[in-house]
């Protein structure tokens, strides 16, 4: 930066000096050396300038909070970074769903348990198997989620920390989910 | 003599030693693994984080970078941020289905109840069964249920 003032946090940090056109310099400013000095440590700040000169300048500071995120939660967990927390959210989606299925099998039967019997002339007794035997396409999905996950064996635990995990999954980089291990051998099915 | 170079030294045109650190991780038949990681994190940087991890935990570490890395080419401006937004997203979606069908369990069972109390005392003065539905005493059309 020209005119006296203050290099950004990157310039300082590189002990270099901080040009007007610093790609750094509206991301990075010198009041908060720390952001700067943790996305260095783990993406290097030749990438960061890269990733940030191949984006459109209205996209970049996105991509500054969200590389800090990802930087931040690497140096909390330096096994699994923010892909633990990923993890985490993935297992806390699939318990939902099952809590949602059992909900709307439950409404099912109480709304089938409602109903005037002459209406439905076809139906059998309805008890609770019956009731998922008679679910909707929808909840269907729902259901066969549910009995999947509950008669399979606890390859996806859920675990109480918040980041760090065990080594219970695996990544599948070619969809956006962890996959649970097989085999302590197992590597994206290699 | 066939190479035997990991995919990392490979990329980086050097000699792979017996000891490389990237060897079990990225291995010769999977290039990309390495290029994805190497172009976000930078090898020098893969290659310090997995040093200063205890080697048991070395390959998930790995897996994880290739991950983040994969993530973050795939979408330049959010990478693994954006999978977590939206994942943020769907549990508040599921949690909003799943208090909005506990609220019609409930209502459907109190709704069943008041009406097993009504079946079970059929003597009652009618404005009195009148005052328990919340219809008003005269009848008419205008009426509306309220609970």
């Amino acid at each position: 930066m020209g005119g006296g003032s203050s290099p950004c946090a990157s310039c300082k940090l590189l002990r270099r000096r901080c040009t007007k056109d610093c790609v750094f310099a509206p991301y990075f400013p010198p009041d908060d050396p720390h952001k700067f000095a943790i996305v260095h440590k783990v993406f290097g700040a030749s990438n960061i300038s890269k990733m940030l000169q191949e984006l459109p300048v209205h996209k970049r500071a996105d991509a500054v909070s969200s590389l800090v995120y990802e930087a931040n939660s690497r140096m909390r967990d330096p096994v699994y970074g923010c892909v633990g927390a990923i993890s985490y959210l993935q297992n806390q989606v699939a318990q939902l769903q099952m809590q949602l299925a059992v909900a709307q099998a439950e409404i099912y039967c109480i709304q089938m348990q409602q109903e005037p019997p002459n209406l439905q002339p076809q139906m059998v007794e309805p008890t609770d198997e019956n009731c998922l035997l008679f679910a909707s396409n929808d909840l269907d999905y729902n259901l066969q989620q549910y009995l999947s996950f509950a008669s399979s064996s606890s390859s996806s635990s859920v675990m109480q920390d918040s980041v760090k995990r065990e080594s219970l999954c695996t990544v599948d980089p070619s969809g956006d989910q962890f996959v649970p291990k097989r085999s302590p051998t197992y590597m994206f099915g290699m | 003599m066939a190479s035997t170079r990991c995919a990392a030294c490979k990329y980086l045109r050097r000699r792979c030693p017996s000891d490389c650190i990237f060897s079990l991780y990225f291995p010769s038949n999977n290039p990309q693994r390495f290029a994805y990681v190497h172009k976000i994190f930078g090898a020098s940087n893969v290659g310090k984080m997995l040093q200063d991890l205890p080697v048991h935990r070395r390959a998930d570490a790995a897996d994880s970078l290739y991950y983040e890395a994969h993530c973050r080419i795939k979408d330049p401006v959010y990478g693994c941020v954006g999978i977590i937004n939206i994942l943020h997203q769907e549990i508040h979606n599921v949690q909003c289905q799943i208090a909005k069908i506990q609220a019609e369990i409930a209502f459907l069972g109190t709704h069943a109840q008041s009406d097993q109390q009504l079946q079970i005392a059929p003597n009652l003065d009618p404005n009195f069964l009148a005052e328990q539905k919340g219809l008003s005493n005269s009848f008419d059309d205008s009426s509306t249920w309220f609970f």
